[in-house]
C-alpha cells in the first residue's frame, strides 16, 4: 500500500490536517471517475451493444471511457453478456488480474440472475455476483447504449462519493 | 553553443516529468499484489509453462523464404488484374521477375535449408 493509505493518520495529526485528506479525495476520485477504463470483455449480445456505446454515435469516450486489452490495465470491467459455468472460472481469473481499485458492471439480464437462461439451463451461471462483486446492475435484455451510459455515470458518482479508506477492500 | 543549452533544458525536463510522474503514481497507487494477480495473463486461460520459451532458431530460415512467395503475390496480383490491358511485353517482364525469385528459392533448396533436420 502507498502513501495514500496511511496519509489520513498523519496528516489528521496536525491542525487542517482533515482538509488535506478531503481535498486530496476529490481530486484523486475526481480523476479517477473521469478517467474508468474497461476491460475488452463480452461474451454474448451485450458485447453488440457495449461495441455500439464504444463506437461515434454513443461515443463512450466523453465519459472518460477507453477500452484496454489487458486486464493490468483496466480500472472496469463491464460484464456483457451471458457468463457460463465454465466462463465463471475464467471471468474470476480476469477480475484477480485487474489492478485495485476495480469497478463491475453487470450488464443485462443473465449477468444479473441468468436472464432468459434462468429456469431451463444447466449452463449458465445465474447471475455474476456468485463470482465476482458487482458495484453496478444494468437491466435488459441487451440493455440500450443509452442504459450502459447511464449505468457507468451511476458508477462514477459512486466513485466520487469514496473514502480513502475505502481502496484496500476493491 | 547557447542553442544547445536549450536541448539539454528539454533533456533534463522530459526526464523529470517521467521520473515526478512514476513518483506520483508510486505515493497514490494501492500496491496489493497476490499470486492469482501475478499469474500471466494468458485471455484467462491458466498460462501452461514459462512464457521465456526460445523459438527454434531455424523458423526464421523459413521466414525469410516465405518472403519470397510474399513479394510474387503482392506483384502478381496487381499484374494478374491488368494483365488484360498489358500484353505480351507484361507477360515476359513477369516471367523473369518470376524467375529471378525463383532463382533465390531453388539457391536456397540446394543449400538444404528446405530441410526439417
Amino acid at each position: 500500500m502507498g502513501l495514500i493509505k496511511k496519509l489520513p493518520y498523519y496528516s489528521e495529526k496536525i491542525p487542517g490536517g482533515a482538509i488535506v485528506t478531503t481535498v486530496l479525495e476529490t481530486v484523486l476520485h475526481q480523476a479517477q471517475a473521469k478517467s474508468l477504463w474497461y476491460l475488452l470483455f463480452g461474451t454474448a449480445c451485450c458485447a453488440i451493444e457495449l461495441m455500439c456505446t464504444g463506437a461515434s454515435r454513443f461515443d463512450f469516450d466523453r465519459l472518460g471511457m477507453f477500452y484496454r486489452a489487458t486486464p493490468r490495465q483496466a480500472d472496469l470491467i463491464i460484464v456483457a453478456g451471458t457468463i457460463t459455468k465454465k466462463m465463471g472460472p475464467r471471468l474470476r481469473r480476469l477480475y484477480d488480474q485487474m489492478a485495485e481499485p476495480r469497478y463491475v458492471i453487470a450488464m443485462g439480464g443473465c449477468t444479473i440472475s441468468g436472464g432468459p437462461f434462468y429456469y431451463d439451463s444447466y449452463a449458465v451461471e445465474k447471475g455474476i455476483d456468485h463470482i465476482i462483486p458487482v458495484d453496478i446492475y444494468i437491466p435488459g435484455c441487451p440493455p440500450r447504449p443509452e442504459s450502459l451510459l447511464e449505468g457507468c455515470i451511476h458508477l462514477q458518482e459512486k466513485i466520487k462519493k469514496q473514502k480513502l479508506s475505502d481502496w484496500q477492500e476493491k | 553553443m547557447s542553442e544547445y543549452l536549450s536541448v539539454l533544458v528539454f533533456i533534463i525536463l522530459g526526464i523529470a516529468m517521467v521520473l515526478v510522474t512514476f513518483f506520483l503514481a508510486r505515493l497514490i497507487r494501492p500496491h496489493h499484489p497476490y499470486p492469482k494477480k501475478t499469474v500471466n495473463y494468458e485471455c484467462a486461460e491458466l498460462p501452461i509453462g514459462t512464457s521465456w520459451i526460445q523459438f527454434n532458431n531455424r523458423f526464421y530460415i523459413f521466414a525469410l523464404i516465405f518472403v519470397i512467395f510474399d513479394v510474387e503475390v503482392v506483384f502478381l496480383i496487381p499484374w494478374a488484374v491488368a494483365f488484360g490491358r498489358l500484353g505480351l511485353f507484361a507477360l515476359v517482364e513477369m516471367a523473369i521477375f518470376i524467375l529471378i525469385l525463383f532463382f533465390g528459392l531453388f539457391y536456397a533448396w540446394r543449400k538444404g535449408v528446405l530441410k526439417w533436420v
